[in-house]
């Protein structure tokens, strides 16, 4: 076990003061005419309230939420995008541990809601039962339920975020390293492969921007789904 | 390295199934993209959950 301070820990805290203080500015005016800050968060705001937050929990119960929801899309965009911010880039989430700790955030939420709503075997027969069957292949689906509900969702959303972030850091290594080598110490013809290997670092960066706010995107996405599946009366 | 690459094939099949029927369901209908966005991009990350688990099983095994 390491003892110290690390990069990704550093980020971590970056993040949330970053999150924190756009936040704070952007909602501090309040003004009936948003100037551009406070246009920014509005829109962000929205976007998460209303198609995040709204559409996919329902109407009914999804205020609670949206606390939780705006500052997680906020804190994964800001990390994810550090990756592409030039001497940081490292994504903070190219860490296992990181992406457990949030996956593992979005769990607890998402089941204490639900127990919260059904009570707790009530809760385990809402999510492990799918609505109108009955007989004996409920011997077989409530097993594959609870593994596919309770045990592998939050792994999937720790490995989805952590994966994507690690993968696309190796690629862009790869590349950066590769045409370096290529350019500098291949021999003869090998050398005009260098730029094309630096023109694909560019071109995967942008690649890589876009997948960091889509895995934003789809972590909160997820995280709503699975409270709006939590909370619903029946499927 | 080699059984990821051969894992990436059913994934890679997936996201352009469901980016294909994304594409029909837009053209027919341009007024039902924004219904349609989010169910698209949430097939293509399921799908491309288990790219994600081949990758992370690589570098794992």
């Amino acid at each position: 076990m390491y003892l110290g301070v690390t990069k990704p820990m550093i980020q971590l805290v970056v993040a949330a003061g970053v999150v924190f203080a756009f936040l704070y500015y952007a909602s501090r005016k309040r003004a009936m005419v948003p100037g551009k800050l406070q246009y920014v968060g509005e829109a962000g705001y929205g976007f998460v309230r209303n198609s995040l937050g709204r559409d996919i929990i329902g109407s009914r119960d999804f205020t609670p939420f949206i606390p939780y929801l705006v500052t997680l899309f906020f804190f994964l965009l800001v990390n994810n995008v550090m990756a592409a911010i030039p001497f940081i880039q490292f994504p903070t989430f190219g860490r296992a541990g990181t992406a457990y700790a949030l996956a593992l955030l979005s769990w607890v939420v998402y089941n204490a809601v639900g127990i919260k709503r059904h009570g707790f075997f009530g809760y385990f027969k809402h999510q492990t039962v799918p609505a109108g069957i009955k007989g004996p292949v409920l011997l077989l689906l409530v097993p594959l339920e609870f593994f596919s509900n309770i045990l592998v969702r939050p792994v999937t959303l720790a490995l989805r975020l952590f994966a994507n972030m690690f993968a696309g850091h190796l690629l862009l290594i790869l590349f950066a390293l590769g045409g370096e080598y290529l350019l500098l110490h291949g021999e003869g013809f090998t050398k005009l492969a260098g730029p094309v290997a630096f023109l694909m670092f560019g071109l995967i960066s942008l690649l890589e921007l876009l997948v960091q706010v889509l895995q934003a995107y789809v972590f909160v996405l997820l995280t709503s789904m699975y409270i709006s599946g939590a909370v619903a009366e029946e499927h | 390295m080699l059984g990821y690459g051969l894992a990436t094939v059913g994934p890679g099949l997936a996201v352009g199934l469901i980016f294909a029927a994304y594409i029909n369901g837009v053209a027919r209908q341009p007024e039902a993209q924004g219904r349609l966005q989010p169910i698209a991009i949430l097939g293509f990350a399921l799908a491309e959950a288990l790219a994600i688990i081949g990758i992370a099983l690589a570098f794992v095994l």
